[in-house]
């Protein structure tokens, strides 16, 4: 045996090492990431309650019932207006906080980051309790100021009301999400060095040309991650819509992921529609996915720019 | 300096735009505009953050208010006389007992799963030159953005499958399989760091692969194993969707989360009930996020990065 063959050999060993230790993953990836998506597709063309294996072929109908439903269509621009405020509001507002709690003289900025991280880590069903408590039109602490303060001359009835529910549910959204934006966008600015703005000050750049010049090339490739990991987290809004509002009033804050759980898993349905939910999750699947490639030039450019 | 204004060129001191050598100052220190007073911001900061901790406050408080005293309504946020009959109602009466050890055992299989999972598969795919290599990441990397309601009901019948179903394991297979990238990329970016040597070192000593990873590798990622750990506590203990799904056959498992939820349908009066069952809920992620913040923040922060 020469030595290369050895070489080879043992690279070999090593590399079949690599895959005992990728198992698991492969394994659990397969099983609950790839089967699933595959699995979605088979599902959505048969009538099937989720009793014993799907034999009711209907092919396409529950995709032609899927595009037809104005319930559907309603869900799906409510979810779009989530990814707006997400992208259009959150996003620049975090900015402008991050900036502001980036200055290292600011005393105690530890504690706005604390204070605005705080909603973050709690579970949505508590935020969504509190919430529904806080805006009560009886006697909830919002009213009750808003009533104090005279800004109102009548309680507002804030998730009650068909006008007034999805706005609020963004507005809770955005509190909650708020902290993780900020922590992103705090990470964006720790990449711009530092002597280069102070070079730049030296030379007597101006602060517009510095952000211009420098810290928007700097932190434009993360920008345009943070932009996605915020519209994927909007898109994927549940957790909070169903806590508080379990889409109502009157389908006024449905959004798909609730409309899917509805048709599959709610208890108020007489008996399950698998096929029809999975239907509906691959047109949702195939809407998100357009919409993300809509967002392809910004990536292209983040490629350009991280070169 | 006085030397300057007695040799007769004074005219020039007095202007903050120009050295004392009577050149245009280039460098204005802390008089530019780009250097302002941050003091300045905490006018409206203050008020901005306890506006946004308000609610937060207001749960606390009304955990120990006496009932009467929530019927009643007032803005007080000072309990008139302070009471833990709630916390014992919740955690009796409304099973909030239960709800928390199915939270604790849903969290901790979670969270080793990931680790597991994530720790493996991260040192597999950071040796140089393993085939396919590429192909996996770029697969794992692109299915990161589908949203998780589109794939939930395969997955539940899956775990029905395996015979999980109705079973605090399969929600947390369930919660813990499919969202793996950033810790195994966090895990490659780790290991891939390590110098050679030390592996080198190692295969002299006679340790094979396994070995190498095991008792070298893996303790030196202990503060990769402290982020993916605790970034995973956090999102399984408050997780929402998942629990709320895989129990719905069984009440019995719920979690913290989704027995907060059906409280809240049954026995939307109790509201000091409520907000005990609350401050319950999420006093753990708070105190653990409070005490280990600057690991959690740079998790997160790290991984936006890479």
């Amino acid at each position: 045996m020469t030595a290369r063959t050895r070489r080879t050999a043992a690279k070999r060993r090593e590399h079949l090492w690599c895959y005992v230790l990728l198992l698991p993953l492969l394994v659990a990836f397969g099983g609950f990431t790839l089967w699933p998506i595959v699995a979605s597709w088979w599902y959505s063309l048969f009538d099937w309650d989720g009793v014993g294996n799907p034999t009711e072929w209907v092919g396409l109908a529950n995709f032609v019932e899927v595009l037809t439903a104005p319930d559907f269509w309603r869900a799906f621009w409510h979810t779009f207006l989530f990814s707006l405020v997400a992208i259009l509001i959150e996003l620049p507002l975090a900015l402008a906080f991050a900036i502001l709690l980036n200055n290292a003289r600011l005393r105690g900025r530890n504690l706005y980051r604390l204070a605005l991280f705080v909603p973050v880590v709690t579970t949505t069903a508590v935020v969504g309790i509190v919430f529904v408590a806080l805006l009560d039109p009886v006697r909830g602490a919002v009213n009750e100021i808003l009533l104090a303060v005279g800004l109102v001359d009548a309680p507002i009835n804030f998730l009650g009301s068909t006008t007034t529910a999805l706005p609020t549910l963004m507005g809770i959204d955005l509190w909650k999400g708020f902290g993780i934006s900020l922590i992103y966008w705090l990470a964006a600015l720790q990449t711009v060095p530092k002597d280069l703005i102070e070079a730049a000050q030296l030379d007597g750049a101006r602060r517009a040309s510095i952000v211009r010049h420098i810290m928007v090339p700097v932190m434009a490739p993360i920008a345009i991650v943070i932009m996605l990991l915020l519209f994927q987290r909007s898109l994927g809004t549940f957790d909070l819509v169903q806590a508080m509002t379990a889409g109502g009033p009157v389908y006024s804050t449905d959004v798909v992921p609730t409309y899917i759980y509805r048709y599959a898993f709610s208890p108020e349905m007489q008996a399950p529609r698998y096929g029809f939910a999975c239907a509906a999750g691959v047109v949702f699947g195939l809407l998100t996915l357009v919409l993300t490639l809509l967002q392809a030039p910004a990536l292209r450019y983040r490629k350009r720019v991280a070169v | 300096m006085s030397t300057t204004v007695t040799s007769g060129t004074s005219a020039a001191p007095a202007d903050p735009t120009r050295t004392p050598d009577g050149l245009p100052k280039l460098y204005h220190g802390r008089k530019s505009g780009w250097r302002w007073r941050p003091q300045l911001s905490h006018l409206f900061l203050v008020p901005f953050c306890l506006v946004w901790v308000y609610p937060f406050i207001w749960m606390f408080s009304a955990a120990f208010k006496s009932q009467r005293e929530m019927l009643l309504g007032g803005l007080s946020l000072i309990p008139e006389e302070p009471t833990l009959d709630n916390f014992s109602r919740a955690w009796t009466t409304a099973k909030f007992g239960e709800y928390t050890v199915n939270t604790i055992i849903f969290t901790v299989l979670v969270v080793a799963i990931v680790l597991l999972v994530t720790s493996l598969a991260g040192y597999a795919l950071s040796r140089p030159g393993l085939p396919f290599k590429k192909l996996i990441i770029g697969i794992l990397v692109a299915t990161m953005f589908i949203p998780h309601g589109y794939t939930i009901i395969p997955v539940f019948l899956l775990v029905n499958e395996l015979g999980l179903g109705n079973s605090l394991l399969g929600a947390a297979l369930a919660q813990a399989a499919p969202v793996h990238v950033v810790p195994v990329l966090l895990f490659m970016g780790f290991f891939g760091g390590m110098p050679s040597e030390l592996e080198d070192a190692a295969k002299v000593d006679g340790a094979g692969f396994f070995r190498t990873f095991l008792s070298i590798m893996l303790p030196l990622a202990k503060p990769v194993i402290g982020t993916v750990a605790l970034m995973n506590f956090i999102s399984a203990w408050s997780a929402f969707f998942v629990p709320l799904v895989f129990t719905l056959g069984n009440p019995g498992l719920r979690t913290l989360g989704v027995g907060m939820y059906n409280f809240f349908g049954q026995e939307s009066t109790d509201f000091a009930g409520l907000a005990a069952g609350a401050t319950i809920s999420v006093l753990p992620t708070i105190v653990v996020f409070l005490l280990l913040q600057k690991t959690f923040i740079e998790g997160i922060a790290g991984a936006v990065k890479s």
